[in-house]
């Protein structure tokens, strides 16, 4: 039994290096592929710089890159968390009361089938504190994936299982926290992956429309001051930090599903080899 | 349907010393309610369906004119094809579903609630909470009566004892077979000691040999507890087996064509299933599924 479960563990790290070494040899040899070409063909900097320069241009301004990049950060978390108030709570709203979903559903697609970039000067204009109409702009993009997956989780509880809480004459309540939850969490998790994203990108497309407006606060500001300037390994080392911080909203929200579902849902298991 | 397979189509008279209670009552006319069950049972009346009918919003009527009497202790079994409202009427004395015409009585009311802990229902499939443990899943029908965790433990450790799952409190559903599912569910309708126990074809989905284990488990249990158990199911031998009344139903519409007393001693065993009192009940029984299924009113008289 122990040798076999031993063979296991060892079965599970090779599974997980192999996980991680063959992303990370990619990535390493389509940076050293770029690294030759520029090398090779001396293309100049303000074409295509090289990895390297990308790295040390990152490095020698991130006294001016880390507060754009925290501010980014800051607008994307808190556009996430009233997207995932707002998206919830309207959700349970949907879910619970009918007139609530016919009255306000096509107002919410109307919403998220409307481009970012049209609405977002309009916003802009009319709401006076611009990190406010930034943050608007990205909850209008990230709030939908929310709303909608928890209402449809919200609406799958199983059949048999709602009924079996009404033979035990469950109170709304009960129902709500034992049943309708847990039966919504996969849904909500789906969402809330989708959400963090779209958080990121309404973000930077909303700065991208105040930076024109001369607000210059996060990484897409200085995107577009350095585009400017022509400064093309500015304009990458402030896209690599975008990159990075999309990259880890992802693995952050991929974590939390794992560790909310991964002992039940057949999303998150672990499959037996 | 298989046991019904190879048996010839006429003669449909019950073999002698096969005893029934009533004669045939299959209505021809779907507008006629007349279709009465009076029962033999003579423990104390726990509910009575009198002529009741269900006809659902598409204008489908499931269930016509059906009566019927239940009284503790009893173990009845709803036979019949698809689509004779077999669930139907399940759910209806459950109270999941609002009869159309006819009544629901309880004549003792206070003993016999038509919801909650004094009455449980097992699907036909686990119906488990995957994402909380058996001991959770368990405890639900003692949660939601505001009965704390510490309080239901010595109740839910007694049913998993008495479904044979004592070890596998701790377990999330996913970790378990098909029949342990089936145990799970059965041990969390019992856990609340209920008076009436509903099951809706519950070991439909499992194999020959899960389902013949199962069968003598909840005999076992229900001879220990003795509480009202209403089974339905496709299988003639199954509900011979288990049941001291079956109750046939046919389709389009939905009704009682006739019931059958199983007057064998319990406990029954594997040598009751080979017995030829069994075989003859068996037979008895099916013929009138078969005239169930044939529509063939006449063979049966």
């Amino acid at each position: 039994m122990s040798h076999l479960d031993e063979h296991q563990r060892k079965m599970q790290r090779r599974d997980r290096a192999v996980r991680t070494v063959i992303p990370l040899t990619i990535v390493i040899a389509l940076l050293i592929g770029w690294e030759m070409i520029v090398r090779i063909n001396e293309i100049p900097h303000y074409i295509l710089p090289a990895p390297s320069l990308i790295w040390k241009t990152l490095v020698d301004n991130w006294a001016t890159l880390w507060p754009a990049l925290w501010f980014t950060i800051k607008l994307t978390l808190l556009a996430l968390l009233a997207a995932v108030v707002g998206g919830t709570l309207l959700a349970v709203a949907f879910a619970m009361f009918r007139w609530v979903e016919i009255g306000f559903f096509p107002i919410a697609v109307i919403l998220q089938v409307t481009p970012l970039i049209a609405i977002a000067p309009l916003i802009l204009i009319y709401v006076p504190n611009t990190t406010t109409a930034l943050l608007l702009c990205a909850w209008l993009v990230a709030f939908f994936p929310i709303l909608s997956n928890t209402v449809i989780g919200l609406k799958s509880a199983d059949r048999n299982l709602r009924d079996l809480f009404e033979l035990y004459q469950a109170s709304p309540w009960q129902r709500f926290r034992y049943l309708l939850i847990p039966s919504a969490t996969p849904y909500f998790m789906a969402g809330l992956k989708i959400a963090g994203g779209l958080a990121l990108i309404g973000a930077v497309v909303a700065e991208f429309t105040a930076g024109t407006a001369g607000q210059e606060t996060g990484l897409a500001s200085r995107i577009l001051e350095s585009s400017f300037r022509t400064e093309i390994p500015m304009m990458f080392a402030a896209l690599f930090l975008v990159s990075l911080l999309g990259v880890a909203i992802f693995f952050v929200f991929a974590t939390l599903s794992k560790l909310v579902l991964g002992h039940w849902h057949e999303s998150e298991m672990r499959r037996e080899a | 349907m298989a046991g019904v397979a190879g048996f010839p189509r006429s003669n449909l008279a019950a073999p002698a010393g096969v005893p029934r209670l009533r004669g045939p009552t299959l209505i021809a006319d779907m507008h006629n309610t007349e279709t009465s069950i009076s029962s033999t049972t003579s423990s104390p009346a726990l509910f009575r369906m009198q002529d009741v009918s269900k006809r659902f919003p598409n204008g489908t009527l499931a269930l016509q004119g059906m009566s019927l009497e239940c009284g503790d202790h009893e173990f009845i079994s709803f036979l019949g094809p698809s689509g004779c409202g077999k669930s139907t009427a399940l759910r209806l004395i459950a109270g999941l579903s609002k009869i159309s015409s006819g009544t629901l009585e309880w004549p003792n009311r206070q003993a016999a609630a038509t919801g909650g802990r004094e009455l449980s229902f097992v699907f036909q499939e686990p119906t488990l909470m995957p994402w909380t443990s058996v001991f959770n899943n368990i405890w639900l029908p003692l949660k939601l009566s505001g009965v704390s965790r510490d309080a239901a433990a010595p109740a839910i450790q007694k049913v998993l004892d008495m479904v044979g799952l004592a070890r596998f409190a701790d377990v999330y559903p996913r970790e378990l077979s098909g029949g342990m599912k089936m145990r799970v569910s059965i041990a969390r309708a019992l856990v609340t000691q209920p008076r009436m126990l509903l099951m809706d074809e519950p070991f439909a989905a499992l194999d020959e040999m899960t389902r013949l284990k199962l069968n003598n488990d909840l005999l076992a249990i229900w001879r220990e507890h003795r509480f009202l158990v209403i089974f339905v199911t496709h299988s003639v031998y199954e509900s011979v087996y288990l049941s001291n009344r079956v109750v046939v139903m046919a389709a389009r519409p939905g009704r009682v064509i006739e019931e059958f007393q199983i007057d064998e001693p319990y406990p029954r065993s594997e040598e009751f299933r080979t017995s030829s009192r069994y075989n003859q009940h068996c037979i008895a029984v099916q013929r009138t599924l078969y005239s169930a299924l044939d529509g063939d009113e006449s063979a049966d008289h």
